[in-house]
Order: structure tokens, then C-alpha cells, then sequence
């Protein structure tokens, strides 16, 4: 997968450069040659993030086991949080240079992780309560709505992100359209703050996703409506047409003569320059295998293949095509696509040596990607693989961090990255551990023994229950 | 589906029938899931597929077979309190899925006991997972009534029904309201209606009304009225339990179990009063709905700490194929413990939850659910702790017999242990 910096969008949309810059961290840009050889554009960059870190103090973590998300683990461990950033990670105190008035805290008996990414989320998109005024994830019109954005559904003030906080330590989330259409729009990766706007949520500098979708649901729902396509080879023969289109467009807008702008098009050339990653929903391996290939045809890269219950068949080709899988621990059996699902396929491919992703896809289990994580792992030891804790919490970290063009920023306990990180009570592979306490760009956002560091959103506000433990 | 049926087939052939030989499962830690203790080293004699006797210096009967499970937890199979398993393979597959029937027009007659197949998938996966019993329950379809649900085991055997009959379902709140014309005053007048009917017919009186009901929907409807007959009902929201509290003054006899109830803790002083007892669902914490608005995963402690006799169940989450999740989620209410301001429950109360209380709750307690003498041998081994994520179970016993744990996913995962192709394609490893 390509990694391209920390601000992808500068690299093919001059537009999105003001997204990075207004976004409150650096946005390097290696590419401004590229971005020159275009014509210029003359819109600023719509929807900028407006995401600004909470004030957090110096902050020293001690004693506590360290899983650093890259595979290291260092026990009795030392993590200091300064200026939203870490800034040290040892496994000695007097390894790190910590100021006098830092704030230490005893993590003796606990376990320092980094925050939790799921890429998998429809928080925001299909808020609870769930009522029909709040089914925003699907523009189920048309089978490719490339043209939508996710973060125009999103409602900020979804009880949601405040369970997937306190009791799943989620620290960044990527909101996807669903998966109604073929090409269902763009994604947008949010920090887990609560803000007035979704702007003021948006991950400063994260690229944007693009979420399609292989399969059951694209026909079902537009065959249903006697419309193209209603079967699998209909679902590839809608997207080929689509991603000529898109190359046509591309060539328009490369000639650097006048042309008409057209947003689902601007997605799908900003895929086809590698700077949307795309996010496949797509559960059968031989599906996936016809996906790789319509990449190629067409150029562009798929960064991850989600709910891909059937990656452990391909596991090889899925390591030398370089593709992610976001996968449940053990979801299966609700449609004919997830039948063969098993339990041990996150194990797998893990074993393969192919990125593997843990992710929820729910507002129930997106607070508890950690115990999936942990029942994935123990399955992959049942069959006799080696897996080690540290190793499995790449899954739901460094890996999620890299499919969604974030690690740079996020993701592992690496010197000047954010300070996105979670004290937990005890092991997160175990069922009877919860966050203890979760900072956010080093502001401490959520702590279980200070009621005033769990957030309400303003629908819960008043109702009862209101600021209840949840 | 042919494929499956023989494989289910060659299971069966591999399994001993019930028999008179005597077992000693020894040396282990033994939970009799009553909320007592854990025994270390306790010893559990099965015989004629009971439980024979089950503690400390337990007397070991000449000529038994001796299990020794030292290292390892025995326990009662987990119970799994509310589920529609057996009763779909594949939800989305209309075919499979028999979990409602409404559109045949009949609704509490429905007899939900020849649907639950025991070759189907989910069986096989859940007993691998140390799931032994199940409270096993219709959709409602063409009202609020969904019909007689049923009591399972998950033996690897043709027949999977404990005991048919073995409660009537109601749906109240939202979707009460929804199947009985869109408000909660219309569920209310049905639900009365319907039972008046059913007592008139009872007294002879039998000009029930068509339209509302069909002649075995009523039948069905008068050992509920009897108060031979549980009737559960789904229920979430606090006000929607204290009405139905107050609807049981005019039908006294009626012995009433809340599915459900994510509000529960802020009525449970009146659940308890009211004698009812509740299968939860364990993790609900989200405003899901508007009568869901103040769900906490503390509801189960608080209700249990209020006096009420609560279970846990799974009613409408993955409830035909991940009952396996019901120790994972005893297993956070008891991390709900260490959590400031939370209420949940101990290890003893939590794997009580999965296994005694919903049997009690059901009025089968005397034969499932725990390792006390008399009870059917439901007994699985683990590896570890049964509620803790790395643990699995090792053995398990459905009426004493011992069962087979292989089935469709373990046979994948075999095949794919590496994915390459070799000298002939997958298909020919079996």
C-alpha cells in the first residue's frame, strides 16, 4: 500500500492542501511538483478539518506493561506524554527525561496501549438511537454514488462515540458509507472527540477513503428495483464502465485544458492517482481475487478488503498484492456470503505474514475490539500458531493506522506521534479489563474514576440515565 | 447441503448411545453453577446420563471410568437464556430460516419445536463452545403473540427438544406496538382481548372472534392463562414493565418472565415486588431505541442487587448463531466490577447468570443448568477459566454422553491451514 505522507490530499487535489494546513498538526508535502503540473483550482478546500488537540499536562505513565502497537512490549514500562505527543517510551525512568512537574501516573498492575483505530465504523452515519430519520449511510439511488461523502451524514452527537471511548479505549474511527452501492462514496477518519461540527472531528491530514462494495448487497438492492446490476458479473460490469469513465476524466482534467467539474469523478481520479484509499467490502475470496484483478486493469490500489470472512483461502495472494483485511473475530452465518466464515481466519492470515485489521462494523462491538482481537488470537494458539499478545495488537492499531494512510501520525507508542493512548485496568486480551483512563492528543478525555472525564452527547443530555456509567 | 447432512450423519454413527457405564470427571476446578464456590479438585459421578453426585470428598464408584481433568475448570453447559437456535442456518437464506411464520396468519399457537433442527450448523458450533441447553424462541409475525417456544439441548442426536411448549412469547413495547397497529394502547387491547377470548372459549362460551385469533392460537393461550405456561415478554423501556405490572392485576394467574428489560434498573424495585423474574440482555449500553434510552451495562447488577432473579440472554443479537458469546459477555459483568460507579455482577452470581438462574427462571432448575444430583449430565471441561477469552471448552457431555466438538468451520480451517493448492485442488482434502 502506498503511504503517502501525512497529507495525501495535497498530492493530486491543490484544493485539499487547505485541509492540511487549517487541520492543527503538520501536513508534509513532498509533492508539490505533481500538484503543479495540474491546473490549479480555484475552490478552497471544502469541509476542512477545524479538529484542534484539548489542552492535556505533561504526563508520565509508570510501571504499567507497554504494548507499543508495532509488536514491542516492555514491561514495567515508562511512557511520558508532553505536548500531545509521546515523548519517551522506555523501560526505566531514567531512560527518559521527564519533567519536574510532569503528572505521574502509577501503572502498576496496568497496561499502556496505544488508542484503538477501528476502520470499520458507521458511528455518525447510522447513529443510535437508530431511527429511520437517522438512516444516513446508504445513498441507496444509485449503484455508484462515488460522488457522496460520508461526513455529510455524520451526526456528531451520536451516544455512540462516547461508549466506543470509555469502554473500547477508541481513539480514532473511520466512518464509512455503506455498502447499498457498488461505489458508496467517500469515507472520513474522525477523531473520537465530541465537537459541535463533524469538521471539528475530522482527523487533521488523514486521507480520504473510498468504500465500495462487492457482492450481495449492490444486487440485491438494485436488481430489486429491476435495475443493473442484479448479479455478481452485473456488479463488475457496472464498475468497469465506471472506472473508464473515470479514466476518460482523469485524462480531461491531466490536459490542463478547461473542463467540467464533476465531484464523483473528482473521487474516483483521486483513486486513480493513489490519494483515496480504497476499502472494499467484500467477503468471498474468489470475489476478492476478481477485485485485484479490476484494480490492475484500471490502475488503483485497494488498500483493504472489509468483512473479508474469506481471506484465510487467499492469505497468499492477499500478502503479495499488499492488501489489508478488516475482519470480525468470529461473525458468520447471517448471509449466504458470510457462511464460510470461521473463527480462525484473522490467525491466518496473520500467519501468512498479510496485514490483518480487527474491526467492528457495530456500535456494540466497536467497544469491544480489544476482546475480539483477544478471542482471534487465542483460536490462531488453539491451531498451534504462535501469536503473541504485543504481535496481536498490531491488529487494532500500527495495521488499521497504515490501511487508513494514518501511521505516521498515529497508531504505535513512537516518539512524537500523537499521544493517542490507553491506561487499561489490567490485560486487554482479557475479558475483565476496561479502559482506565484514554488521552486523546495528550488531553486526557476519558477517565473512569472522574466522572466529569466521560462525555454525554447533547441527545443524552437530560434524558435518563444521563452520565450513567453506560 | 447434501455434504453436511452426511458429515452430521457420520458424527451420529461415531456416538455412543446413552449407556450405564459410570464416569468420574476428577482433579478439577469444579463450578456447580448455583453461585456456590468454585471446589478445587472436585469430583463429578455421572451415571444413566445424570448426575449422580457432584463436590468435595465425593466417593469414586467402583468400576467408573475416572476423567482426570486436573489443570482444567468442570462445569455445568452453559444455558443459554434467549435464542432462536437451531431455528436458521443462514438468516438471509429464507429457505433456512424458520424463525417466524407470520405470514401463515396463526400466531400464539405456533409451536416453534419441529423447526429446531439439530443438523444445523449452529448447533455444532455452539456445542463445540460449551453451550448445552437453550431456551429457543419463535419471531412474532402476524401479531404480537409469536407463538410456544421450546426448551433445546445440542446433542449430537436427531431430536434437540427438551421440552416443547415450554413458554408462550409476547412482544410489548415498539415492536408490540408496531405488530399490533402502531401504538402501545392498541398491544395493550389486544394482548386483553386475545386472553378474554381465550377465557371465554375456555368457559364454553367459544364464539372466539377470527379475526383477532384462530382456534389453536386461543388453545394455545390457556395454560398461559392458567398459569401452567410462562409467558415471556419482550420488554426494554421502564414504563413499558410498570404497565404491564399493572396489567397482571387482571390476569393474576399469569406467570410473566421480561425478556429483555434494558431499562430495567430504573424499575427494579417494582420487577422484584412484582415476583418477575428477567433474562437480560447482558451489554446493552446504547440508546438502540427511544425505549432503550437509559440502557447501562450496570442493569443486570442492579437489578440483581434490587432483588430481582435475573439471567442473561441474547434476545435479538446474533441469537441464532453466537450463543457462544454468553460467557464472554458474563465475563464483562464481571469486569463491570472494577469499573468505578458500575455495578456487575461476581464470577460466582456472572457464570450462575448462564447456567442455573436461566434454567430456574424457565422451571427446569431441578434437571439443567447445575452439577447437583438429579440433574441431566450437561457437564463440559474447559481449559481455563470458561468465562476468560483464551479458554475454551475441551469436552462436553449433553446427557452424559460425550460429544463430538467437530463440525463445518473446524473442517475449513483444516483445509486452509495453508492456503496453497496442492498436487490437487482444495476440494479434494477432506
Amino acid at each position: 500500500m502506498r503511504v503517502p505522507g501525512l497529507c495525501f490530499a495535497a498530492l493530486a487535489l491543490p484544493m485539499a492542501l487547505m485541509a492540511c494546513a487549517n487541520g492543527g498538526n503538520e501536513a508534509p508535502n513532498s509533492a508539490s511538483s505533481k500538484a503543479s503540473s495540474k491546473p490549479a483550482a480555484k475552490v478552497v478546500a471544502p469541509f476542512a478539518s477545524t479538529y484542534k488537540a484539548y489542552p492535556g499536562a505533561v504526563t508520565v505513565i509508570r510501571g504499567a506493561t507497554i504494548f507499543d502497537g508495532e509488536g514491542g512490549r516492555i514491561e514495567n514500562g515508562v511512557v511520558l506524554l508532553r505536548d500531545g505527543k509521546i515523548a519517551g517510551v522506555a523501560g526505566a525512568i531514567t531512560d527518559i527525561d521527564v519533567p519536574a512537574d510532569a503528572i505521574t501516573v502509577d501503572g502498576a498492575g496496568m497496561f499502556v496501549t496505544p488508542g484503538i483505530i477501528d476502520i470499520h465504523s458507521h458511528l455518525g452515519d447510522y447513529p443510535t438511537p437508530s431511527v429511520a430519520a437517522h438512516d444516513d449511510g446508504n445513498e441507496a439511488t444509485s449503484p455508484t454514488t462515488p460522488e457522496v461523502w460520508a461526513e455529510h451524514s455524520v451526526w456528531p452527537q451520536d451516544p455512540g462515540f462516547s461508549r466506543a471511548l470509555a469502554n473500547g479505549g477508541i481513539t480514532s474511527l473511520q466512518v464509512l458509507p455503506g455498502s447499498a452501492n457498488l461505489m458508496g462514496g467517500r469515507s472520513v477518519t474522525l477523531k473520537n472527540v465530541y465537537s459541535r461540527t463533524v469538521q471539528g472531528m475530522k482527523f487533521p491530514g488523514a486521507p480520504y477513503g473510498f468504500k465500495m462494495a462487492c457482492g450481495e448487497n449492490p444486487k440485491r438492492v438494485y436488481g430489486s428495483k429491476g435495475r443493473m446490476p442484479s448479479t455478481r458479473m452485473g456488479n463488475y460490469a457496472v464498475n468497469r464502465q465506471t472506472w473508464i469513465k473515470a479514466q476518460e476524466y482523469k485524462k480531461k482534467r491531466d490536459s490542463g485544458k478547461e473542463f467540467t467539474r464533476d465531484i464523483g469523478m473528482e473521487t474516483l481520479a483521486g483513486v486513480l492517482d493513489g490519494d483515496i484509499l480504497v476499502h472494499n467490502h467484500c467477503y468471498r475470496a474468489d470475489e476478492m481475487a476478481q477485485v485485484l484483478d479490476m484494480a490492475k486493469e484500471f490502475g488503483y490500489k485497494v488498500s483493504t478488503f472489509h468483512h473479508a470472512v474469506e481471506s484465510y483461502k487467499i492469505a497468499d495472494l492477499l500478502k503479495a498484492n499488499d492488501v489489508c483485511s478488516a475482519v470480525w473475530a468470529d461473525w458468520w452465518g447471517f448471509k449466504m456470503e458470510a457462511y464460510d466464515a470461521i473463527p480462525e481466519n484473522a490467525a491466518l492470515l496473520n500467519n501468512a505474514g498479510a496485514c490483518t485489521v480487527i474491526h467492528s462494523d457495530d456500535e456494540n462491538q466497536i467497544q469491544r475490539l480489544n476482546q475480539e482481537a483477544a478471542k482471534a488470537m487465542a483460536d490462531g494458539r488453539r491451531m498451534g500458531m504462535t501469536i503473541t499478545e504485543e504481535d496481536a495488537m498490531r491488529w487494532l492499531t500500527i495495521n488499521p493506522a497504515k490501511a487508513m494512510g494514518i501511521d505516521k501520525m498515529t497508531g504505535s507508542l513512537k516518539v512524537g506521534k500523537m499521544a493517542d493512548v490507553v491506561l487499561w485496568n489490567g490485560n486487554p486480551f482479557s475479558v475483565y479489563s476496561r479502559p482506565a483512563k484514554v488521552w486523546i492528543d495528550g488531553a486526557l478525555l476519558y477517565d473512569s474514576a472522574d466522572s466529569a472525564r466521560r462525555p454525554v452527547s447533547d441527545f443524552e443530555l437530560g434524558q435518563p440515565g444521563s452520565g450513567d456509567v453506560k | 447441503m447434501k455434504r453436511l447432512f452426511l458429515t452430521a450423519c457420520a458424527f451420529a454413527a461415531l456416538t455412543a448411545p446413552a449407556s450405564a457405564e459410570t464416569i468420574a470427571i476428577t482433579g478439577g476446578k469444579l463450578i456447580v453453577g448455583d453461585g456456590s464456590d468454585p471446589v478445587d479438585g472436585g469430583i463429578v459421578v455421572i451415571r444413566d446420563g445424570n448426575i449422580i453426585s457432584a463436590g468435595s470428598n465425593i466417593a469414586i464408584p467402583a468400576g467408573a471410568t475416572v476423567i482426570d481433568a486436573a489443570g482444567k475448570w468442570v462445569t455445568p453447559g452453559i444455558f443459554a437464556g434467549f435464542s432462536r437456535l437451531g431455528l436458521a442456518e443462514v438468516d438471509a437464506v429464507d429457505g433456512t430460516n424458520d424463525k417466524s411464520g407470520g405470514r401463515s396468519g396463526f400466531s400464539a399457537g405456533i409451536d416453534i419445536a419441529p423447526a429446531i433442527d439439530p443438523f444445523r450448523t449452529p448447533i455444532a458450533v455452539n456445542r463445540a463452545a460449551g453451550v448445552t441447553r437453550a431456551v429457543v424462541a419463535p419471531e412474532a409475525g402476524s401479531n404480537m403473540f409469536a407463538g410456544q417456544g421450546a426448551i433445546a439441548d445440542l446433542g449430537n442426536d436427531g431430536n434437540a427438544v427438551t421440552k416443547a411448549r415450554a413458554f408462550q412469547f409476547v412482544e410489548f413495547g415498539e415492536e408490540g406496538a408496531e405488530k399490533s397497529g402502531g401504538s402501545r394502547s392498541a398491544s395493550h387491547l389486544t394482548f386483553r382481548a386475545m386472553l378474554r377470548e381465550a377465557q371465554d372459549y375456555a368457559a364454553g362460551r367459544g364464539t372466539f372472534d377470527d379475526l383477532l385469533l384462530r382456534a389453536e392460537d386461543v388453545k394455545a393461550l390457556l395454560p398461559v392463562l392458567r398459569g401452567e405456561t410462562r409467558l415471556l415478554v419482550h420488554v426494554e423501556a421502564a414504563n413499558d414493565m410498570l404497565r404491564i405490572i399493572e396489567l397482571r392485576r387482571d390476569f393474576p394467574e399469569l406467570k410473566l418472565v421480561f425478556v429483555g428489560a434494558s431499562e430495567g434498573w430504573r424499575v427494579a424495585g417494582d420487577i422484584a415486588a412484582a415476583g418477575i423474574p428477567v433474562i437480560a440482555s447482558a451489554l446493552n449500553d446504547l440508546p438502540a431505541s427511544f425505549e432503550q434510552l437509559a440502557a447501562t451495562q450496570s442493569n443486570i447488577g442492579r437489578m440483581k442487587n434490587a432483588g430481582v432473579k435475573v439471567a442473561i440472554g441474547m434476545i435479538d443479537d446474533r441469537d441464532a448463531h453466537q450463543l457462544r458469546y454468553s460467557a464472554q459477555y458474563a465475563g464483562n459483568l464481571v469486569s463491570l466490577s472494577r469499573v468505578p460507579r458500575a455495578t456487575g455482577l461476581s464470577w460466582n452470581d456472572a457464570f450462575a447468570a448462564i447456567t442455573s438462574v436461566p434454567a430456574d427462571i424457565m422451571g427446569v432448575g431441578e434437571r439443567h443448568g447445575s452439577l447437583k444430583a438429579g440433574r441431566a449430565a450437561d457437564v463440559v471441561i474447559w481449559d481455563g477459566d470458561p468465562l476468560e477469552l483464551s479458554s475454551a471448552a475441551v469436552s462436553v457431555y449433553i446427557d452424559g454422553i460425550l460429544q463430538p466438538l467437530d463440525n463445518r468451520q473446524a473442517r475449513l480451517r483444516d483445509r486452509y491451514r495453508t492456503p496453497l493448492e496442492g498436487v490437487l485442488p482444495k476440494a479434494y482434502e477432506k
